[in-house]
């Protein structure tokens, strides 16, 4: 009788708890509530991609020939609205973290989990209204709505976007203010400070930014909204307003912001490397502090983006040297990583890939910045193909490749199924490749002169234009692939164990996918993080 | 000390992911402050844009100001430090215990804020009739003749920042009346006790915050510009 079968019960997890769409749409589980976000964001990710992929189509020729330059404006306007306030500021925060942090600090939840749900209401309320006004005429003010043209002069649906841009703000504000007090408030016993993963410091700091810095960019925008309803004169030269004050207020939120949009994807390499490094984090406190810093600091150097502006020479060489300092925080990361992997038992897994292409796309992203940040340099190149190269080496390369090396790490954890690794090489080499051959062009046409938000140019920059198209079809397929074997592992993945990659982190001491309390008994911490040294030399067998 | 009942109540307003009662406490009263900071920001977008333009149209300002009626932007301060003080007596009466007391100082404290309401109304519709409301149908005099307005569209952007400023703070008063109403209806629902009464803690938070917000847009918008320097 000893040997009659067991009857399988299936565990009880998060995904299986309850079931139907009321379960979804009402849940107050971060996991949930992250998968929520997941679908979402990648629904604008591949609506921005559309976007991108018709202007890269229009720029295939000199001529503009696929759309009228009205078009092409608004093109790149609902391009960056999309990518910037709908996926990439949510992007690795209110997905991974939502989903991770509660679980990497022993916690059963966020601290506010109706909040939580909140924030990802608002976000689709901000998102329907910019889809409204994307839909029904466009917008064509470009994503930074520089007035007086997004006040006095654009036709187009201004106000429902900016409103739409303000709402989403809440649910920024909301997930930040979430994390916050998570952070502090909701750790379990022993996970001190200086034992809190990197992951954790680096979304707290992109928190501080986006508590404090997108309240700013909300009531610039309503400003803008009262601006074009009600004509207070705030922002219209015509009464003596000053459009130059509406660039301060919104490169007070916006230049921060690329930090809200850098600084969570910084955490995630920070996890992959120590992991496939099986290496305790080197400097684990300078790369901690240096996300405080680089949070810090990029509340200083806003005006780095109005050297041309007009603003004053004194006050241009102060934004000037402020910009530089920035550089510091994030070499000390970048040096950390590196020192990280030397002499650590380095693997080559997906994730371990992306991080590789975040360290060299960021490392050049984040040098080319430094040379913007020199004001000799900006006036040559403000307005041209390097800055726009220069934003999506840190945003694309630097970013997207750190969403992807999470959600690969992360994957077997969220759903409990492997990927197949064949495939995610394979995407993560093509992402690598097509990357560099969309935007490494664009360095050289910024310098040879070739401006941007035009939807034609001289023939002689024609060459670039096409390398510049075809890499993009090629990071397409690179970010197609992921969503094809993502979906199939669903189904056909084999199961991952509570640990696939042997990592240290207390989100892998519980099963996967997590139940929905997380823990059944909550942990107590008495190790350092990344305690890779006392962690027993296992092969990593699971993946290949 | 503790009632059956008041220990019933608070045990339902317990949430599991919290370890214990202090520590559901302590966060919220955290995230509360979290929250007003962000709303500090958000307020001082439009109080930078003010300070901004009343240095570079000073005489402008002195103009727009002296339309200002001091008389009931002053007994609006008096109504609503009064009403900060019933909302501290009611929060100070759900940690004592006493429900009723605090369902009383509370609907004192909403009374005041429809008070405010009522008065920054009148204000309102003085403003509306005079046509100093931004737009095209803004018109502006200084009442007298042997001083012309400066430059009218300049007192015109005063305007506008008046209208958002105080218009976005009566909206927090609005925003806040339907906080406290909501503490009443779950107070007489027995909802609060000295074990747990954070709700009415942080609403009061938000209204003390709302109220020291007017405490600044009273005499930057009223007062200070209202004669000449010299």
């Amino acid at each position: 009788m000893a040997t009659a079968v067991q009857p399988v019960v299936e565990r009880e997890t998060y995904l299986n708890s309850d079931y139907g769409l009321k379960s979804w749409l009402l849940t107050k589980d971060h996991k949930r509530i992250a998968l929520l976000y997941l679908m979402s964001i990648t629904a604008m990710f591949w609506l921005g991609g559309f976007f991108a992929m018709l202007i890269r189509l229009e720029l295939l020729t000199p001529a503009g020939d696929l759309v009228s330059s009205d078009t092409y404006n608004k093109l790149f306007t609902m391009h960056g609205i999309t990518m910037v306030f709908f996926f990439l500021i949510p992007s690795v925060p209110a997905v991974i973290g939502n989903f991770v942090i509660p679980l990497m600090i022993g916690a059963k939840d966020l601290a506010f989990p109706r909040l939580n749900l909140l924030s990802w209401y608002l976000y689709m309320i901000g998102a329907c209204m910019a889809l409204y006004g994307f839909l029904f005429g466009g917008i064509d003010t470009g994503w930074t709505f520089y007035t007086p043209f997004s006040t006095s002069y654009s036709n187009t649906h201004v106000v429902t976007v900016a409103v739409g841009i303000f709402v989403v703000g809440f649910s920024s504000i909301f997930t930040g203010l979430n994390f916050i007090v998570t952070i502090h408030r909701m750790r379990a016993p022993g996970l001190t400070w200086s034992r809190l993963p990197l992951f954790c410091w680096s979304n707290y700091a992109a928190s501080l930014i986006m508590v404090l810095g997108t309240p700013v960019i909300a009531i610039t925008l309503l400003l803008v909204a009262f601006e074009r309803l009600f004509h207070i004169g705030v922002f219209n030269p015509a009464l003596g307003g000053d459009p130059l004050l509406f660039q301060h207020l919104f490169w007070f939120y916006s230049h921060p912001a690329v930090y809200i949009m850098i600084l969570p994807g910084m955490g995630v390499i920070s996890e992959v490397i120590t992991c496939y490094s099986r290496k305790r984090a080197f400097g684990y406190e300078f790369v901690a502090l240096a996300s405080i810093a680089i949070a810090v600091l990029g509340f200083l150097v806003w005006a780095h983006h109005m050297f041309v502006a007009g603003i004053s020479m004194y006050s241009a060489l102060v934004f000037s040297l402020l910009t530089y300092f920035v550089a510091i925080p994030s070499a000390v990361k970048v040096f950390n990583w590196t020192a990280t992997m030397y002499k650590g038992s380095v693997r080559y897994d997906t994730p371990m890939l992306y991080a590789w292409g975040f360290i060299g796309l960021f490392t050049l992203g984040g040098l080319t910045g430094v040379f913007l940040a020199s004001i000799g340099v900006d006036v040559h190149v403000t307005d041209t193909y390097f800055v726009v190269a220069h934003f999506h080496y840190v945003m694309v390369g630097g970013m997207v490749l750190a969403y992807l090396a999470g959600l690969h790490f992360w994957w077997p954890k969220i759903t409990g199924k492997m990927y197949p690794e064949p495939p995610a090489k394979l995407s993560a080499l093509l992402v690598f490749v097509g990357f560099n051959l969309t935007f490494f062009p664009q360095f050289i046409l910024g310098y040879m002169g070739m401006p941007r938000r035009y939807h034609a140019y001289p023939p002689e920059f024609q060459v670039l234009n096409v390398l510049s198209t075809a890499g993009a079809s090629v990071l397409a397929v690179g970010y197609v692939l992921p969503m094809i074997y993502f979906l199939w592992s669903l189904r056909y993945g084999k199961d991952a164990g509570p640990n696939p990659w042997h990592a240290v982190g207390l989100e892998w001491m519980t099963p996967s996918p997590p139940p929905t309390h997380n823990f059944d008994e909550t942990p107590v911490v008495t190790w350092e993080a990344y305690d890779y040294e006392h962690q027993p030399q296992e092969e990593i067998t699971v993946g290949h | 000390m503790a009632t059956s009942t008041e220990i019933q109540a608070a045990e339902r307003s317990f949430q599991h992911h919290f370890a214990s009662m202090e520590q559901q406490r302590d966060t919220a009263t955290f995230g509360m402050w979290m929250f007003l900071l962000t709303e500090i920001m958000f307020f001082g977008g439009l109080f930078c844009s003010y300070l901004v333009y009343r240095h570079t149209y000073y005489t402008a300002f002195v103009e727009g100001s002296q339309k200002m009626n001091i008389i009931l932007g002053a007994i609006n301060t008096a109504v609503l430090i009064c009403s900060s003080l019933s909302m501290a007596m009611g929060v100070r009466a759900a940690q004592m215990g006493k429900p009723k007391l605090m369902v009383i100082l509370l609907l004192i404290t909403i009374l005041f804020g429809f008070g405010f309401l009522g008065i920054k109304a009148v204000e309102y519709h003085e403003h509306w009739t005079n046509h100093e409301f931004p737009g095209p149908n803004f018109h502006f005099e200084t009442g007298d003749p042997a001083h012309p307005p400066t430059d009218p569209t300049h007192t015109e952007i005063y305007f506008g920042l008046y209208w958002a400023m105080t218009g976005l703070h009566a909206l927090h008063m609005v925003i806040g009346i339907g906080l406290v109403t909501w503490l009443v209806l779950a107070g007489m629902r027995g909802a609060y006790s000295p074990i747990y009464y954070s709700p009415v803690e942080n609403v009061g938070l938000y209204w003390h915050f709302v109220d020291l917000v007017w405490i600044y847009l009273f005499p930057l918008l009223y007062l200070i510009s209202h004669k000449h320097a010299g």
